[in-house]
């Protein structure tokens, strides 16, 4: 009987966790289905976005959830410069230069945070975290409450924004045919870095949102970049609400897998399923759409 | 071969003159970084699949190695074979799961990543690989235990050293390194011209991993320690790459260059920060996106560009 409860905790826990990790995997997956790049660099940008919160509350005294709508202006910028004066500039347009481009610049980034920050974990300290809600079931930290709703709220802004926008139009016209695009008079390569800007973005609250809940060290960046691989994969690349799907499945594996054989086993149950849908349905489980 | 002679004899003589352990090791971290990358340029180089996760290979190689020695008694020779074999299992495994269903660039990359992920945390855990505390070879000094001086891992690391890059050269004479070429540049071209794509990859893989094993084992002998970070971390993939694409991919002599510039980069990043924790990733980072940027070929593609229009002006004006 307990073991149903503890199960039934960890389902939801997953869930939770997923919707956060599905916010991550989005960035990414619309940077995919537009500029059908991998963006090793994702993961890191990420830890940097982490930092700046942690930052902003320790150094500042800023409540962590307040820092969201400028940390995802601060990441667009980074996303939109990253995009325009090094990826696009340096990329030439070959699959495997773009690659190595982003991950020099992950490498820089992830080593530059061990320069300066040093390789400590930092938590935050806020008196709220330890308050749970008894939603019947399960008892939740308000943190992860927080972050599951906010995270689901981005997500629906995020679909509107693509979906109902002249600039989400755009954007899908890129996605589909840059060159089509550019003849109706879309100026392509700023679609790019908007985009890639937009999908940087959502690691700004994505990081507001998970700082609370989690830690960040300099190598926080490959404890998500996999997991959002692997969401973006599973969930069809390029297709938003795929990501969704896929993060909150990724979340529930990871919990529920961890309830079973243990935390650390329940990390490599993600990666069987990556390596399982990459050879077996590279196309994920739903078609790619942007 | 001529050129890899000369290289070999001149190499050799090295320990006659070098008589600080600190030089002599430099000249073996250069040597092993070269045979790593070479082992990388077999099939990311000569055959054009990017892997992201080599350490994959060479990791299995490390710790079969230790195992087979430490905990089932293993002449260290018969270990360096075994190790060479797994290599080319997980190999195998990897190839055979990725290229069997056709993924290729990114995808490849992301695959042959999360594959060193598993392995990496696996190893973290389960009790045969000493789970996080690692692995420990007990030292014997002696040939038949494969540890030696200093001196001596030097010419053990010189003789890896001039047979992988004997293979390469073979490699690439041969109607083996046509078909990898044939691969890298176009594979449905080399498909419709006949050339079974599958096969040959599967060959460039095999022979890659078996490969990063024996480097593996070699790491096992040198430091008589891993730990699961060791053997299959990013940075050991990255490490990988990162020297034959800044050298040049897909040449002979671009590897060393690339492991040597990147060592020298590490060494002088060392000495000018006193050993700040990061600083030598951050200069390869910076490194290798002004090569992607300047000289997409490497440095020797880039440095043969000019050379070669020099040399072309000449005929172009008499013409």
């Amino acid at each position: 009987m307990l073991s149903l409860e503890i199960l039934l905790h960890s389902v939801v826990t997953g869930l939770m966790n997923g919707a956060v990790y599905a916010l991550v995997a989005m960035g990414l997956t619309l940077i995919f289905g537009v500029l059908h790049i991998i963006n090793f660099a994702h993961g890191s940008l990420l830890m940097v976005a982490m930092y700046g919160v942690f930052f902003a509350v320790t150094l500042l005294g800023i409540d962590p959830y307040v820092t969201i709508p400028f940390m995802m202006a601060l990441m667009y910028f980074a996303g939109y410069g990253l995009q325009r004066y090094v990826i696009g500039n340096a990329g030439q347009g070959r699959d495997t230069n773009i690659l190595l481009i982003t991950l020099g610049a992950a490498v820089v980034m992830d080593n530059l945070a061990l320069y300066l920050w040093t390789g400590d974990t930092r938590q935050l300290q806020l008196d709220y975290m330890m308050t749970v809600v008894d939603l019947g079931f399960a008892l939740i930290p308000v943190t992860r409450i927080i972050a599951f709703v906010a995270a689901c709220a981005l997500f629906v802004a995020m679909w509107l924004v693509i979906e109902r926008t002249n600039f989400g139009r755009a954007m899908r016209a890129v996605a589909k045919e840059p060159f089509g695009a550019r003849v109706v008079g879309i100026d392509v390569d700023r679609v790019y870095a908007q985009t890639m800007g937009i999908g940087t973005a959502c690691l700004g609250a994505a990081a507001a949102l998970l700082l609370p809940i989690f830690y960040v060290n300099p190598q926080i960046g490959n404890v998500f970049v996999l997991l959002a691989f692997t969401i973006v994969v599973l969930g069809s690349m390029g297709n938003i609400v795929g990501a969704l799907v896929g993060g909150l499945l990724v979340g529930l594996v990871e919990s529920v897998g961890g309830f079973f054989l243990g935390d650390r086993l329940g990390q490599v149950g993600i990666f069987v399923i990556f390596i399982l849908i990459l050879t077996f349905r590279p196309q994920g489980l739903f078609s790619a759409r942007v | 071969m001529v050129r890899i002679t000369t290289l070999a004899l001149l190499l050799a003589a090295v320990p006659l003159f070098v008589q600080s352990n600190h030089l002599l090791g430099l000249f073996i971290a250069v040597l092993f970084s070269a045979y790593l990358a070479q082992s990388w340029n077999i099939l990311g180089g000569l055959c054009g699949q990017f892997s992201f996760g080599h350490a994959a290979f060479f990791g299995v190689g490390l710790y079969s190695s230790l195992i087979l020695q430490v905990d089932f008694g293993w002449p260290a020779p018969l270990a360096l074979v075994s190790a060479a074999v797994a290599g080319a299992v997980t190999g195998l495994f990897v190839g055979f799961v990725s290229f069997r269903y056709g993924l290729r660039g990114s995808y490849f990359a992301l695959v042959t990543l999360a594959f060193a992920e598993i392995l990496r945390m696996t190893a973290s855990v389960v009790s045969f690989t000493g789970a996080g505390s690692g692995k420990y070879l007990p030292t014997r000094l002696g040939i038949e235990h494969l540890q030696f001086s200093k001196s001596g891992y030097f010419y053990f690391i010189l003789v890896l050293f001039v047979l992988v890059h004997l293979l390469v050269l073979a490699i690439q004479n041969s109607r083996l390194g046509a078909r990898f070429a044939a691969i890298r540049e176009d594979e449905e071209a080399a498909s419709a011209l006949g050339v079974d794509v599958f096969r040959y990859k599967m060959i460039a893989i095999l022979i890659s991993s078996a490969v990063a094993g024996v480097g593996g084992c070699f790491y096992g002998q040198y430091y008589f320690y891993t730990d699961p970070h060791i053997a299959f971390g990013a940075a050991v993939s990255i490490e990988m790459l990162l020297a034959p694409i800044i050298g040049g991919a897909g040449t002979l002599f671009g590897p060393i260059v690339g492991a040597v510039v990147l060592r020298v980069a590490a060494e002088l990043g060392q000495s000018l920060t006193g050993g700040v924790p990061g600083f030598n990733l951050i200069l390869y980072g910076i490194m290798v996106i002004l090569i992607v940027r300047y000289m997409p070929d490497g440095l020797i593609g880039g440095l043969r560009r000019p050379w070669a229009l020099m040399r072309r002006r000449p005929t172009a004006t008499a013409g």
